[in-house]
């Protein structure tokens, strides 16, 4: 994988600037990360290389912060009864599989076409997953925002219903968040298609969430909160092997970790006070927003490649920058809607309380 | 929540300083023996348990106290309860 020789004199210099951005992206991604099960992974990788972290040390540290963030978030969310640790545990060692599947992928495309070429399936694979299964999740939560049934019991797909009604002998599962029983032939797949995703753009949640959802037919908020004890799982046999090699500054990883732990309490609780259907909302605007900060970008490795014309100096720097500021846009975007949700739950709560105080009080 | 029943509940003050004394603690320790730290936690083999044991003691330690923290502020959940299913 990696020299072990000689990291330690490549880590970076920490000054107040970096450590503070690394704060506050971890903040933020925390915060989307403790409402969805996922997220911030895509801005945190590509943000520890801007500032002269080399690739491989980003991809470690930043999965050495997510496991202990997911497990903080986990605990958290499992006070509220959201999560299915069964089925987190079924589908997490799965993804493991698939973590070491999507890695020797990458390796080979690498091996193949060079930097260029692994990059470009990188971001072609953000594009078609985040516009189909995105496109997806958002359409689903406009639709019931629009029908005006927010309020109602999240009805259960029909593939969901199908999987539910499969009995494959010797391999049926109980799982509570689903409430029924589900051959782990099904949820296999499932686990090994997120783990490969997570080892591509390093943000599994984007398919484990909709799939727990629509496949399997758990609830939006037992699966965003599973899928943080899928990503713990994941984070730990991932972190133990880039550690291995040496590769894990863990200066970055606690810095990120620091501001992390505050916004993923903070989002944790954000999801007592909202409906079902903002996790999916807060989801499918992060995934829809990302796909065109990834779009944007497979020009410049098209020309790399030499598949169409070379791009201008200036034309590539543009559409790097544009598309890293996007994906922070993305970022803060699912941010916004979290505090917002929170914040008018709260009030909401706070004003019933004081009608009720009143109400006593005559 | 800083509504009234929030209030009436005791906050964990005592918990939050303490638990934050020693995040800090471990932050200073931390940036302040980079080099150290960074000799040994990158040297991988066996020493790969170095960054795994010191990612669950940040998050034992600092993710109670963060805990603590937005409830001494008043930020908790929901009081109601919510039906998942």
């Amino acid at each position: 994988m990696h020299d072990i020789v000689n990291v330690a004199s490549q880590l970076i210099q920490l000054d107040v600037m970096n450590i503070t951005y690394l704060f506050l992206v971890g903040f933020v991604g925390g915060l989307v990360s403790g409402f969805i099960g996922s997220g911030g992974a895509f801005v945190l990788t590509p943000g520890m290389m801007s500032l002269g972290v080399p690739g491989l040390v980003a991809v470690a540290s930043n999965m050495c912060h997510k496991f202990p963030k997911a497990l903080v978030g986990a605990l958290k969310r499992a006070k509220y009864g959201q999560v299915d640790v069964k089925l987190g545990i079924v589908l997490g060692i799965s993804a493991e599989a698939g973590v070491l599947y999507g890695a020797h992928i990458q390796e080979s495309i690498k091996k193949a076409f060079g930097d260029a070429g692994s990059n470009l399936y990188v971001s072609v694979a953000f594009v078609v997953i985040l516009a189909v299964v995105g496109g997806f999740v958002l359409r689903d939560a406009l639709k019931t925002y629009k029908d005006g049934t927010t309020d109602e019991e999240e009805k259960v797909t029909k593939i969901a219903k199908w999987v539910q009604s499969v009995n494959i002998p010797y391999t049926m599962v109980y799982f509570k968040s689903i409430n029924a029983r589900i051959s782990v032939l099904f949820t296999i797949p499932l686990g090994f298609a997120t783990g490969m995703l997570a080892a591509t753009i390093a943000v599994g949640g984007f398919i484990g969430v909709p799939a727990m959802i629509y496949v399997l037919g758990a609830p939006s908020l037992m699966a965003s909160a599973t899928e943080l004890v899928i990503a713990f799982v994941m984070g730990v046999g991932g972190s133990f092997k880039y550690a291995m090699h040496g590769l894990v500054d863990i200066r970055l990883a606690m810095i990120i970790l620091g501001g992390s732990l505050f916004g993923i309490q903070l989002g944790a609780m954000g999801t007592t006070y909202v409906k079902p259907f903002v996790i999916k909302l807060v989801m499918g605007v992060i995934m829809v927003i990302v796909l065109f900060s990834r779009g944007l970008m497979v020009p410049v490795y098209l020309s790399q490649l030499g598949l169409i014309g070379t791009l201008g100096e200036t034309t590539v720097k543009v559409l790097k920058t544009t598309s890293f500021g996007i994906m922070i846009f993305a970022l803060a975007t699912g941010a916004v809607i979290v505090l917002r949700a929170m914040w008018i739950g709260r009030r909401e709560e706070r004003l019933a309380a004081s009608q009720v105080l009143e109400h006593g009080k005559i | 929540m800083a509504s009234s029943q929030g209030s009436s509940k005791k906050k964990p003050y005592g918990a939050a300083i303490i638990l934050g004394i020693a995040s800090l603690a471990l932050y200073v320790g931390l940036l302040t023996q980079q080099e150290v730290v960074n000799e040994y936690f990158t040297k991988g083999g066996v020493y790969a348990f170095l960054p795994i044991a010191a990612a669950f003691l940040f998050s034992l330690v600092h993710g109670n106290f963060t805990g603590n923290f937005w409830t001494v502020l008043g930020v908790e959940a929901s009081k109601k309860k919510k039906e998942v299913k």
